[in-house]
């Protein structure tokens, strides 16, 4: 971490307190990243970022601001925290607001890996039409929408009026492709991706060759009959779930009414087939941090075991209001906005069965590769849902035709509680937070097509 | 004053093509922007913020190579230049000389949000608050949310266009919660536009009571029904149908990619005579339009369906050189750390002569779908899904009872085909569009829309 965004970060905190605040906080953060964009062999985007910035939360009493800004000269780091001072103004007191009691930080290894800095544009280049080049050589793929290699590192620090200063720097490298296969309206398209902590951590065959073969495994899709049957869900299906009842394992959401588990801490709420746990600590996580958005130290948080719910996610603020306290959930997406709280690494206990294993226990029903409108389809508050779907029939235990143009409708406690069987094969799936998810066979669900 | 001197964006745009290029681009933004909200019977998260920085970018065929840098600094600015040169392997081209910028044709801002005291921001959000609640004794929870932005933009480039924009927003929004007998319901409702402080003068509470109506109606919604049926989309948010289900099929980017099922079909008829769409960045106001878009070319009307025929599809500069043709304006980006591509702006159904009524009275039985929760596209395929937040049965020609829990499932192609008549209650709504990893401001709208049949994913067994 460079010396220069602890000093600016300090300075910061510095600044807030002479403009008056009572508290203060700043986050600030640098980073550069690499893009490449390959379309049909060729190099379509290359693109090389810098950031840099500072985020400062000022306290007046109970009242509260936040500001931002890109500047981290003297003036320009002041100009922010006057900012940030100013805006608290305008805000209603809040008896729990206020900076962590126990800040700290954790043990966490490995999130900066060193070969990144070795690898030259031309290698990530070669990588990139690696992805395409193993999508395009299945038989059957007509088309390779894109193929994208990218990596980041970054180093933040956090400093706060409490005597709190730490900081941390993480690389990250990630390659997708998305392949289509048929043609006109029969056209199906399939995402194939990988994550590490550098692009040796990636594996360009195995990256274009899923993209390949999720979308020939969709070629000729008709839309199936409705009914009700035993859904398996694939491992990124099941982590889009997993990533949605996450969130609303916020005790913002809980405190705030907005979600369906409130109130059902310690209950049975799901099968205890199925264990979820958040950890921002795992060597391999791609949101692990030593510390969270506000200096409270992560940790390992286990959320659901033998069916109940153990306990939500909190912050300082949300921890203060239940008397708790802080699970290390305070998450921030950069320097421009203020901490939330969010998980950070949602992992769910691999299970026994693999793929195969799951079908055949599923014996007729529906195996889904794809959900589309998740967030549209789900009703935060009740759990219901009814999202469009894609993926094949599941016939005399074993994977059968395609289908897709239909929904799977079922709300979320019910699905939580039907989970029969957990796969053996967990991944992570980087979109819509960070999951490492097995698939999941759910005893039931409404199909609705034709 | 200009944020990037002619004479430096000169030399970044030198430094940039020192290995060749056909276009080289300087994208210079200076952001600020404030947002508060109500949540829990508090005024919180007052925050605030300013960015500097550039995007500098230089096309060669068919690639693209940029930088991006928060920073205005020259070196900032030279740094990037070289960085983006080093990716290219061709002899040194010169740019054009450039004049100062040319400022775009503004939106009338008639008061500036950022001199309005934020105290005052603060007692709307609390009078909202108190609309809300006085619509009804099962209103359980309001929150509101308001946020302004001002963005200065420059855009240099190598053959010679310098143009700045000056672009301020205001957006109020309204998710109110309602409860019955452990029966939840949200209603949500926005109003927002290339606007000052002006937008908000007049009765903003009703955004607040129209959010409190809808979650109070959905509180004796019943199951929706599933199934093909008549489907009634209304004005105004029920544009999201539109835009995601036939808009994005025709962003030129997905068209060159043969991802789109629009592409190869300019000329064939789509819809019947009495269907005409437009994309059109230059409506006075409206949450979608700017000055000139993200690469300089003034925003403009575009017919994309004319009379039932697809006429053109929406154009971003590099696009519309490999098409031979000009930019529609529609290079946009959510900001100097993204290249632009092409977006639409604000996307409508022309206004028809029927009247809502009139659309709802031939139907026996069908969906009134007032609103979207949301939805995605294949657009591959134009296969689309969209969770109804707002819906209502129609029966006997009638609007009759809310649903809950409705999606539409279909294909856009196939719902434009199949829409059997326009009502004349245009509507233009403010909304954000997520592509490309860039979120950028998107005006949906439309006049009431009835489609002769689509298929409804419904809760009723």
């Amino acid at each position: 971490m460079s010396g220069g965004l602890a000093e600016a970060a300090r300075r910061a905190t510095d600044a807030a307190l002479s403009a008056g605040a009572t508290e203060a906080e700043a986050w600030a953060e640098e980073s550069t990243s690499r893009q490449v964009r390959v379309y049909d062999g060729d190099v379509e985007s290359l693109s090389d970022a810098g950031g840099r910035g500072v985020g400062v939360r000022a306290f007046v009493g109970a009242r509260s601001g936040y500001s931002y800004g890109t500047d981290l000269s003297d003036g320009g780091v002041v100009e922010v925290a006057e900012a940030a001072r100013r805006a608290a103004e305008v805000a209603d007191e809040d008896e729990y607001g206020g900076l962590p009691d126990d800040s700290g930080t954790a043990a966490v290894s490995d999130l900066a890996s060193p070969e990144l800095a070795g690898w030259s544009t031309e290698r990530k280049v070669e990588l990139a039409l690696a992805v395409e080049r193993a999508a395009r050589a299945r038989e059957g793929v007509t088309q390779v929408e894109n193929a994208v290699y990218s990596d980041a590192e970054g180093s933040v620090a956090l400093t706060n009026s409490r005597g709190f200063a730490a900081g941390y720097s993480a690389t990250q490298a990630w390659a997708y492709a998305s392949a289509f296969a048929g043609e006109g309206a029969e056209l199906m398209t399939g995402l194939g991706v990988g994550l590490g902590r550098d692009p040796a951590a990636l594996d360009p065959e195995a990256i274009g060759g899923e993209a390949a073969e999720r979308a020939l495994a969709l070629v000729g899709a008709r839309q199936p009959q409705s009914r009700r049957c035993p859904v398996v869900l694939d491992a990124f299906v099941a982590a889009s779930f997993i990533g949605f009842i996450g969130a609303m394992l916020s005790a913002e959401a809980v405190q705030r009414g907005r979600s369906l588990f409130a109130g059902r801490e310690g209950e049975h709420v799901a099968d205890p087939a199925l264990a979820v746990a958040d950890d921002g600590t795992d060597p391999e996580g791609p949101a692990s941090a030593p510390f969270d958005g506000e200096g409270s130290p992560t940790r390992r948080t286990a959320l659901l075991e033998d069916g109940r719910l153990l306990t939500f996610l909190f912050d300082a603020r949300t921890a203060r209001r239940a008397g708790r306290a802080s699970t290390g959930s305070a998450t921030r997406r950069s320097y421009r906005s203020p901490p939330s709280v969010g998980t950070t690494n949602l992992i769910v206990e691999p299970g026994a069965d693999d793929l195969d294993g799951l079908v055949r226990i599923a014996g007729d029903g529906l195996y889904v590769t794809d959900v589309a409108g998740l967030h549209a389809g789900v009703n935060p508050v009740s759990g219901t849902f009814s999202v469009g779907a894609s993926g094949r029939l599941i016939e005399n235990g074993e994977l059968a035709a395609p289908v897709r143009e239909l929904t799977i409708a079922s709300d979320l406690v019910s699905m939580l509680k039907a989970v029969r069987a957990v796969g053996s094969e967990a991944r992570w799936v980087p979109f819509g937070g960070s999951v490492k998810a097995p698939p999941l066979l759910v005893a039931e669900m409404a199909v609705s097509g034709s | 004053m200009t944020l990037v001197d002619p004479a430096l964006a000169a030399r970044v745009l030198e430094r940039a093509l020192v290995r060749g290029g056909e276009l080289a681009e300087l994208y210079a933004e200076a952001r600020q922007g404030f947002s508060l909200s109500l949540d829990d019977h508090r005024v919180e998260r007052p925050q605030g913020g300013r960015e500097r920085g550039a995007c500098v970018r230089v096309v060669q065929g068919e690639s693209t190579y940029y930088g991006y840098i928060d920073g205005l600094e020259e070196e900032d600015l030279l740094r990037v230049a070289d960085s983006v040169a080093q990716g290219l392997r061709g002899e040194e081209r010169r740019p054009a000389s450039l004049a100062a910028p040319t400022p775009a044709n503004g939106h009338p801002v008639l008061s500036r949000p950022e001199a309005i005291e934020a105290v005052r921001k603060a007692d709307l959000l609390r009078s909202c608050e108190e609309r809300a609640r006085a619509a009804g004794a099962e209103v359980s929870q309001a929150r509101l949310g308001y946020v302004e932005s001002r963005r200065s933009v420059e855009v240099y480039n190598s053959d010679g266009r310098a143009a700045s924009d000056d672009r301020t927003r205001v957006r109020l929004s309204a998710q109110v919660v309602a409860r019955r007998n452990g029966r939840v319901e949200t209603g949500t409702d926005t109003r927002g536009g290339h606007a000052g402080w002006e937008l908000l003068e007049t009765d903003p509470e009703e955004v607040a009571e129209r959010a409190a109506r809808r979650a109070l109606t959905q509180l004796d919604a019943v199951d929706a029904p599933t199934g093909r049926l008549p489907v009634v989309v209304g004005n105004g948010f029920g544009g999201v149908l539109l835009h995601e289900a036939v808009g994005h099929g025709l962003e030129a980017d997905a068209i060159q990619k043969r991802a789109s099922v629009y592409a190869g079909k300019l000329g064939e008829r789509l819809a019947p005579g009495f269907v005409t769409a437009y994309d059109d960045g230059s409506r006075p106001g409206d949450w979608g339009s700017d000055g000139i878009d993200d690469e300089g070319t003034p925003t403009r009307r575009t017919t994309v369906i004319e009379e039932g025929r697809l006429s053109s599809y929406l154009y971003d500069l590099l696009r519309a050189r490999r098409d031979g043709v000009e930019s529609t304006g529609n290079g946009r980006r959510e900001s100097f750390r993204h290249v632009p591509v092409p977006r639409m702006t604000n996307t409508f159904f022309a206004p028809g002569e029927a009247t809502a009524d009139e659309l709802i009275a031939g139907i026996e039985r069908g969906l009134y779908a007032v609103s979207f929760g949301g939805g995605q596209v294949e657009p591959a395929t134009g296969d689309f899904v969209f969770g109804v937040s707002e819906g209502y049965l129609i029966e006997g020609g009638r609007v009759s009872a809310p649903v809950r829990g409705a999606t539409l499932v279909g294909n856009g192609l196939e719902a434009l085909g199949a829409i059997d008549g326009i009502a004349g209650d245009l509507e233009i709504a403010s909304g954000y569009c997520g592509k490309a990893g860039q979120s950028v401001a998107a005006g949906v709208g439309q006049p009431h829309v009835r489609i002769r049949e689509l298929t409804v994913g419904g809760t009723a067994s």
